[in-house]
């Protein structure tokens, strides 16, 4: 992997701490107990406002339900597999699933997940940066 | 309040992404006809209310008007995703509900391009799609459907049957796109698109319009429109209360049950009235969920409804005998009036070969991602 440092985030609730691992950052709603991924002030789901606060997602989950893409925009390299992931202890956030065979038969709904963070496919900006993107594997 | 009653109603025949005339004349086209089902003329009408997402700010109403009559009337142009339709339909239903117009014109167009629609993420940096899953609308609604294959089972040739079924229905419906029999095995071995939908599980992107006229009954009688007058039981909308995984992963359910025991509550009847039900099956997929969303069966019971044929031409409660947006075509901000032409035109006793016998009371539904849902129950009237 290239040096952290250099990379940026794919989304901005993915956390790059200097010197630390990344993890997804999900806002918690002190009020009601709602999950939400990027930063806001007001709770959608009980209209409190600014009771939100901060909080790191697991690095492991359930696979809720996933698709398996094998026709995408021009460029887009398929087949890939589309996974809904609840992570542990709260947060639901769609990713590739990978190191896993694209096929209904491999896939199990329910199985353990981990996040992975890696580079993002290679995909570059304009101005030629690189990203960190985080992806989901089947967990041992 | 008055019942407000659909007195002329109709659609154009679909037709082929991007072989339509530009939206204004396709609009025309579908607001001419449905003046002439009633016998009325634009100078009667006296409001217009224009569905149309492609180009929600290009003002389409009035350009409309500007085809057939501008006669200075108030135009409400709306745009909501799938439930665009649906929308212009029920502002034109409230204001004659409502009292402040005895007449007005609902029109519903869409000019369409050709490939998927959706996408995963957009903003700052790289493209998201194919990096962090998927947010084409094949596999939106693949997803949608797998979570009912995992609560219930649901299995990959199930909701390929109901592509079949549409498919089939649609042979005897001259407005639908494509009139071919898609037998089982074509279905499931078509290209996959995103698993468990296949490309003849995905709707089609077409060009065309519908519209209606709708007046109070007062109006109606008046003029000698109650024969073939349907009577609009129910107009109910809602859009997505807030669930755990909606911020990614559409919840289509909740806004539909929510909006089917409104618009069965507001009618005064059960689902078990409802002779048949144009849905939002904008992949195969999803009409599966609906069957239960609307109360058309029990919990975890959808696969075994499309085994058994209820929901076929024959069947307890035919779904989809237009041929649905998976053969009749989909074009977003007309299908929600087009599917009300559908339920109409078998409640006048005219929907010729695909005719559903002794029809009295039927059902529309729309979706629009993002979420709307649009639902509309309508009677036909004893002369």
């Amino acid at each position: 992997m290239a040096e952290p440092k250099k990379l940026l985030p794919v989304v901005d609730w993915l956390k790059l701490p200097e010197g630390g691992d990344p993890f997804l950052e999900g806002h918690k709603c002190q009020s009601c107990g709602a999950v939400f991924l990027g930063e806001r002030s007001i709770c959608s789901k009980c209209g409190t406002r600014d009771k939100m606060k901060g909080v790191r997602l697991a690095n492991t989950g359930k696979l809720y339900v996933y698709s398996i893409v094998h026709r995408s925009f021009p460029g887009i390299e398929v087949p890939y597999v589309s996974a809904i992931v609840d992570l542990d202890g709260g947060g639901t956030v769609k990713g590739n699933l990978i190191n896993i065979d694209p096929d209904p038969e491999k896939i199990r709904l329910g199985m353990p997940v981990e996040v992975v963070y890696k580079d993002a496919l290679g995909r570059k900006d304009r101005e030629g940066n690189s990203y960190l993107s985080y992806f989901f594997q089947p967990r041992r | 309040m008055s019942d407000v009653f659909v007195v002329g109603i109709d659609m154009t025949k679909f037709q082929k992404a991007g072989t339509g005339p530009s939206v204004d004349v396709l609009g025309a086209q579908a607001a001419l006809m449905a003046l002439d089902d009633c016998g009325l003329k634009i100078q009667d009408m006296e409001a217009l209310y224009c569905g149309n997402l492609g180009q929600a700010n290009g003002m389409v109403g009035q350009r409309v008007l500007q085809q057939i009559g501008q006669t200075g009337i108030p135009v409400v142009n709306c745009a909501n995703a799938c439930a665009t339709g649906a929308t212009a339909f029920r502002e034109a239903w409230m204001a004659v509900k409502a009292g402040v117009y005895d007449v007005v014109l609902a029109v519903g167009v869409e000019k369409m391009g050709s490939g998927l629609l959706g996408g995963a993420g957009g903003g700052t940096g790289i493209p998201k799609e194919g990096l962090l899953g998927s947010g084409t609308m094949p596999a939106v609604f693949a997803e949608a459907g797998m979570e009912h294959a995992r609560k219930y089972g649901t299995t990959f040739e199930q909701f390929a049957k109901v592509s079949v079924k549409n498919h089939h229905h649609s042979t005897m419906n001259p407005k639908s796109m494509y009139q071919i029999e898609t037998p089982l095995e074509t279905v499931m071995n078509a290209e996959m698109i995103a698993y468990p939908n296949t490309k003849l599980m995905c709707s089609v992107n077409v060009d065309g319009s519908a519209a209606a006229v709708l007046a109070s009954e007062k109006k109606a009688r008046e003029l000698g429109l109650m024969k073939r007058a349907v009577r609009v039981k129910a107009s109910v909308m809602t859009s997505d209360p807030w669930q755990e995984r909606d911020l990614v992963m559409p919840d289509v359910n909740t806004c539909t049950r929510m909006a089917a025991k409104k618009a069965y509550e507001m009618a005064g009847i059960s689902a078990r009235d409802v002779n048949l039900v144009e849905l939002h099956d904008c992949f195969a997929t999803a009409e599966i969920l609906h069957y239960e969303n609307l109360f058309l069966c029990g919990e975890g019971e959808a696969g075994k409804m499309i085994d058994s044929g209820e929901v076929a031409l024959g069947g307890r409660v035919p779904v989809n005998v237009s041929g649905g947006l998976l053969s009749k075509g989909h074009p977003l901000g007309a299908t929600g009036i087009a599917n009300i032409y559908e339920v109409s035109t078998h409640l006048r006793g005219e929907a010729g070969k695909r005719q559903v016998p002794n029809a009295r009371i039927g059902l529309t539904h729309v979706i629009g991602l993002g979420s709307a849902c649009g639902i509309h129950v309508l009677e036909k009237v004893s002369a």
